[in-house]
């Protein structure tokens, strides 16, 4: 029948609108029909929508107990393998050039991402050996600038392992476990070095220091 | 074209629809002649948006690619990046894990009905339809984006499939998320036929309208619902039976005449099948193997040591919107020496005016909605 098509279509707009009130989703129910899924939309900056624990966006460099103890050795593999290229990374060096270290190891002078270009693909963070650059999930990044506003350097891409630990835990204890074992080797190895520098007492300078990028290859070892 | 007679005396019109405007699907100009309001020559203008996907993913590792592939078909980044990984795969001589193509496969089927939903919204837009219809799927389809965003970590932009098998695992409870969705699934979709498919200014303004002739649409290599519509049974899940397609039952449906109105319903049809698929693939996914397989976990921990054997390849699956082809050589390198994307989109585009002429400035609009394109993957 002509019109029949336009009429039933209404009336299912008409449901979904009813469907909208909470009156009308009872009367809905009374009335033996589906009460629809309502309103779906919410008053964003008033409500926010509770996103996905694994929701990404924007790397940021993680330490473990001070902003000094970083867990990026600047190796430049995230530069490297970044699609867009967004990443510029500097090892502090002293004046020979000779890269310096911090806790038994190297660590980034500079390091920028530029979060205009990053398009949050999780490259970088499936690239580290170290577990040293992770996922953020803060998207209220907007700045006035597009320039150095949004060229965030070191000291603002760095967060504690806690405040990981509390936005992604899964990924936080998946991370932990694998680290735990290299940390337990690492503390060996430089105990192990401390007493063997005690013992012999000459060199003592090198050792502790030696035993890291040792570790650190081998790291790289595992992942290729 | 011979099919059209201009009396002498009528005087043509030059219009052009686009670059910018709501109905064209992004920055695509049309240029259409009219003789009064009947298209008589149109002519496509492409390229407001060519990004250089092709060369960019010549300079960068296999695996920086698929970022960009997400980009292409920003509304089905999963089958964009199934794509890429099997024809990587191909080119390697590399295997998925059983459960990382389980998954794969779920996230395609999903792809699917985020496309139908979004592309079937958009074409009643077209029509006239404001808002209503495209927002009930649109509310469908954020359910489906939230399950991506919680495997994955990003709603549209996922760059979640990677050769060998997926990024990372689902997490838990994720498969009776997508269980509870997909079983609701069909009320929508009952919903939306009786909201659509039988509603006469919508049939009024379809059917018949934009014919494609199956030989054109053979000749012109139109893929996808496009071609199914026509008529001809050929859907590559069927054809290849890459991935583990094989093992699930579904039907491929077809139109006979090759309208507007047989474009909408094939996708609507497909929902349906998609939504048995995935059911079979929820039910029969096997929680003991691994996501992905080693040489893929190696791959995706240092792309740039991935350098497969000197050749080539074709690498294709049947996305949402037709054949989505990856053509790859390699020269041993860490960097493929030729890429190139076969996209659905471009192809079927192709055809636009001999569909359009004779027809009005309105309904180009909808012949174009039907066509189901999209800018990020004509123009790359």
């Amino acid at each position: 029948m002509t019109g029949f098509g336009v009429l039933r279509g209404m009336g299912i707009t008409l449901r979904q609108f009813i469907g909208t009130y909470r009156f009308g989703k009872w009367f809905l129910k009374l009335i033996g029909l589906d009460e629809g899924s309502g309103i779906t939309t919410v008053a964003y900056p008033e409500v926010k929508q509770k996103h996905a624990e694994n929701f990404r966006y924007f790397p940021f460099l993680v330490y473990d107990e001070s902003p000094e103890d970083m867990r990026c050795v600047a190796c430049k593999i995230c530069e490297q393998e970044c699609p867009p290229q967004c990443i510029h990374i500097t090892m502090e060096k002293d004046e020979k050039g000779a890269p310096t270290k911090k806790f038994g190891r190297t660590y980034p002078a500079q390091f920028d991402i530029d979060v205009s270009i990053c398009m949050s693909c999780r490259i970088c963070v499936d690239v580290c050996p170290f577990d040293a650059i992770e996922m953020d999930n803060d998207y209220e990044v907007a700045d006035y600038g597009r320039g150095p506003e949004m060229n965030f350097n070191r000291d603002k891409l760095l967060k504690s392992a806690e405040y990981f630990g509390k936005i992604k835990p899964t990924e936080h204890a998946e991370v932990e476990a694998r680290l735990e074992p290299k940390r337990a080797k690492a503390k060996a190895a430089a105990a192990a070095a401390a007493a063997k520098a005690a013992e012999a007492a000459k060199p003592a300078e090198d050792k502790p220091a030696d035993e890291d990028p040792s570790d650190a290859g081998s790291d790289k070892g595992d992942a290729s | 074209m011979s099919r059209i007679t201009i009396p002498e005396e009528s005087e043509l019109l030059e219009l052009n629809l686009g670059p910018q405007h709501p109905s064209t699907h992004g920055v695509f100009r049309m240029i259409a002649t009219l003789d009064g309001e009947t298209i008589v020559k149109l002519k496509p203008v492409l390229g407001y948006m060519h990004r250089n996907h092709e060369k960019i993913a010549e300079e960068m590792s296999y695996i920086a690619s698929f970022p960009y592939t997400d980009r292409l078909d920003y509304l089905c980044s999963m089958s964009n990046n199934l794509g890429l990984a099997i024809a990587i795969e191909q080119l390697a001589g590399l295997e998925a894990s059983e459960r990382g193509e389980y998954i794969r496969v779920i996230m395609a089927e999903l792809t699917r009905l985020v496309n139908h939903t979004a592309v079937t919204g958009f074409l009643l837009n077209d029509m006239g339809a404001f808002g209503t219809p495209l927002l009930y799927a649109f509310r469908e389809r954020e359910k489906i984006l939230d399950l991506f965003e919680a495997a994955s970590g990003s709603r549209m932009m996922c760059n979640y499939i990677r050769p060998g098998g997926v990024r990372a695992d689902l997490p838990e409870g994720w498969l009776d998320q997508a269980k509870a969705i997909v079983k609701a699934f069909p009320k929508f979709l009952d919903e939306f036929e009786g909201l659509l498919s039988e509603n006469e200014i919508i049939r009024q303004r379809t059917l018949n309208v934009g014919v494609l002739p199956q030989e054109l649409a053979i000749n012109a290599s139109i893929t996808g619902p496009m071609l199914r519509a026509t008529g001809v049974d050929y859907d590559i899940r069927k054809v290849d039976n890459y991935s583990i397609y094989d093992r699930f039952k579904y039907r491929v449906p077809m139109g006979q005449v090759g309208d507007v109105y047989d474009r909408y319903y094939v996708r609507i049809l497909e929902m349906r099948e998609s939504v048995s698929i995935l059911q079979q693939a929820l039910d029969d996914i096997n929680d003991a193997s691994p996501y992905i397989s080693p040489k893929g976990k190696a791959i995706a921990k240092a792309p740039r040591t991935f350098k497969p054997p000197k050749g080539e390849t074709y690498g294709r699956i049947e996305s949402p919107k037709g054949e989505l082809g990856y053509h790859l050589v390699s020269d041993g390198s860490n960097k493929p020496y030729k890429y190139h994307v076969r996209a659905p989109s471009f192809i079927n585009l192709t055809i636009l005016e001999d569909m359009c002429l004779g027809h009005k400035v309105a309904d180009a609009i909808v012949i174009l909605g039907s066509v189901d394109i999209v800018l990020g993957e004509v123009d790359r």
